[in-house]
């Protein structure tokens, strides 16, 4: 530590530090570490040994053409996949540091909050589908549930398009509002990590550009996983990009270079479109 | 084939008329120089327009790529190359008139003997336009290299042909005006090979993904 006491200039800083001090990693912290992860459906292996980190307060776009295996792990993350019959998953998902596979899978989707490509609110009131994590959370006072819907909807950039018609059916929303609802919903239990499966898919490139914008500023709050086809969305949104072909991770990279000079030829195959 | 492709093979294809073109501009200006031929200096001069019009095609093509294909990868880096190689070419093409326009203006004088190094130079400038373009089509990172090592040399011959012709025009002050044209040419001959070396350097980003431009070969590729 370079300290210029008084009278006492330090005449060569240069000196006092060690030849050669290695430059400061800024490299975040990792939110999620997957090990060896595999999946299977009934005797279908989905995905093959798949290890990989999400670093926290990032993007991380998964791309792959369909049946690569990119929706099944996201879903892995907050087991989602465990409501189907028949399935098989090894390996280990740390959630800082705790294997989220083994955990209270309610308190692991709470941590872990899933947007889907079909925005799905509940036959409910636009305010009723935010409040409704919170009241399974059992969280019944109406201060404590009025904040948190407010700052929710807010947080999904939807605030002042619903805030005098809260008590109307959530259907009534457009089909970008009905998503980023589904966003302020899932963002009421303040998740720890975002996942979010083709949310823009079914999104013209308006409400397209207020979801990304809205990602933007959430991964302030939140570590964000998403799955697009949509490459162009990867390279807009993600800081990370990972591509995963056949079930496998071909290759996870900063989307800089994912998208400039992969590493990889499958890689370079796929997002020039010379893929199969 | 993908339309796409299609459209980068015409942008290929473009790019090399125009190479083709600014190539033999610069072996004619030199050989109006070094033959004193009135004929080739004035092709090079007429030929001009042509480089201009191809120069503006090219950018157009490229730009409607970028806008409508939103390429990636390697098609980002060759679409992203030939724009300046498309710019360094125009040049070259530019610096070709140029040692034209000396060429004609060296016809009404004596000549220097001996014609200093000039057809030495443009020798070296030329088989660097020709590597760099050949590294190009050919993707072909190894011999990109061998264009940026030569660059050296030319800027070594040049200093040293200026040496000689200050020293001819201290002794001989009545021929001051053909060294001048002469000096003219050489330092247009060395601004072509600058630029043949920028083009090489584009190829290596092509090729490679890396960035080598000001000597700076310890950043090895993009984001590492």
């Amino acid at each position: 530590m370079l300290v210029a006491t008084q009278g006492q200039p330090v005449l060569n800083p240069a000196a006092s530090l060690p030849a050669q001090a290695p430059a400061p990693k800024t490299q975040p912290a990792s939110k999620l570490i997957a090990r060896n992860i595999n999946f299977h459906y009934g005797s279908f292996q989905a995905l093959h040994d798949i290890s990989l980190e999400i670093p926290t307060h990032r993007i991380t776009a998964f791309i792959g053409p369909s049946g690569c295996g990119k929706s099944t792990f996201l879903r892995t993350m907050n087991r989602m996949n465990e409501t189907l019959r028949n399935t098989h998953v090894d390996g280990e998902l740390l959630l800082d540091g705790e294997n989220l596979l083994t955990l209270d899978v309610t308190d692991v989707r709470r941590r872990v909050g899933m947007v889907f490509q079909k925005s799905n609110p509940f036959a409910k009131t636009i305010f009723d589908n935010v409040a409704y994590g919170l009241r399974v959370n059992g969280i019944r006072k109406k201060s404590i549930i009025d904040e948190a819907v407010e700052r929710s909807l807010t947080h999904a950039a939807l605030w002042s398009e619903v805030k005098d018609k809260l008590q109307k059916p959530a259907s009534a929303l457009s089909g970008g509002q009905q998503q980023r609802l589904c966003i302020a919903r899932a963002l009421a239990v303040e998740p720890e990590v975002l996942l979010l499966d083709e949310p823009c898919s079914a999104l013209d490139p308006i409400a397209t550009l207020k979801i990304e914008e809205l990602l933007f500023q959430l991964k302030e709050m939140t570590t964000i996983v998403i799955v697009t086809h949509n490459m162009q969305q990867a390279a807009r949104l993600a800081d990370r990009t990972g591509f995963f072909l056949l079930g496998r991770l071909i290759e996870l990279d900063d989307t800089r270079r994912i998208f400039q000079n992969p590493g990889k030829k499958e890689t370079e195959d796929y997002v020039t479109g010379r893929f199969g | 084939m993908r339309h796409f492709e299609q459209e980068l093979e015409k942008l290929k294809a473009k790019l090399l008329e125009m190479s083709a073109l600014v190539e033999s501009a610069i072996y004619r200006s030199v050989q109006g120089v070094v033959e004193k031929s009135e004929d080739l200096a004035q092709q090079v001069l007429r030929n001009e327009a042509r480089v201009n019009q191809l120069e503006i095609e090219i950018d157009d093509m490229a730009i409607s790529l970028l806008a409508l294909q939103a390429p990636l990868a390697i098609d980002l880096r060759l679409i992203t190359a030939a724009i300046k190689i498309n710019n360094d070419l125009e040049r070259m093409g530019d610096l070709s008139a140029s040692i034209a326009q000396s060429a004609l203006a060296l016809m009404r004088e004596p000549v220097i003997r001996p014609m200093i190094d000039i057809p030495h130079i443009a020798g070296l400038a030329q088989s660097m336009v020709r590597k760099a373009l050949d590294a190009f089509v050919n993707r072909d990172a190894e011999m990109a290299r061998s264009v940026l090592a030569s660059d050296d040399a030319v800027d070594n011959m040049r200093t040293a042909s200026f040496h000689e012709l200050m020293s001819f025009m201290e002794k001989n002050p009545q021929q001051i005006p053909q060294a001048l044209w002469l000096l003219s040419v050489i330092r247009n001959l060395e601004r072509i090979a600058d630029h043949a070396t920028n083009i090489a350097e584009d190829v290596l980003f092509m090729v490679k993904g890396i960035d080598v431009r000001h000597h700076n070969e310890e950043r090895t590729a993009v984001n590492q």
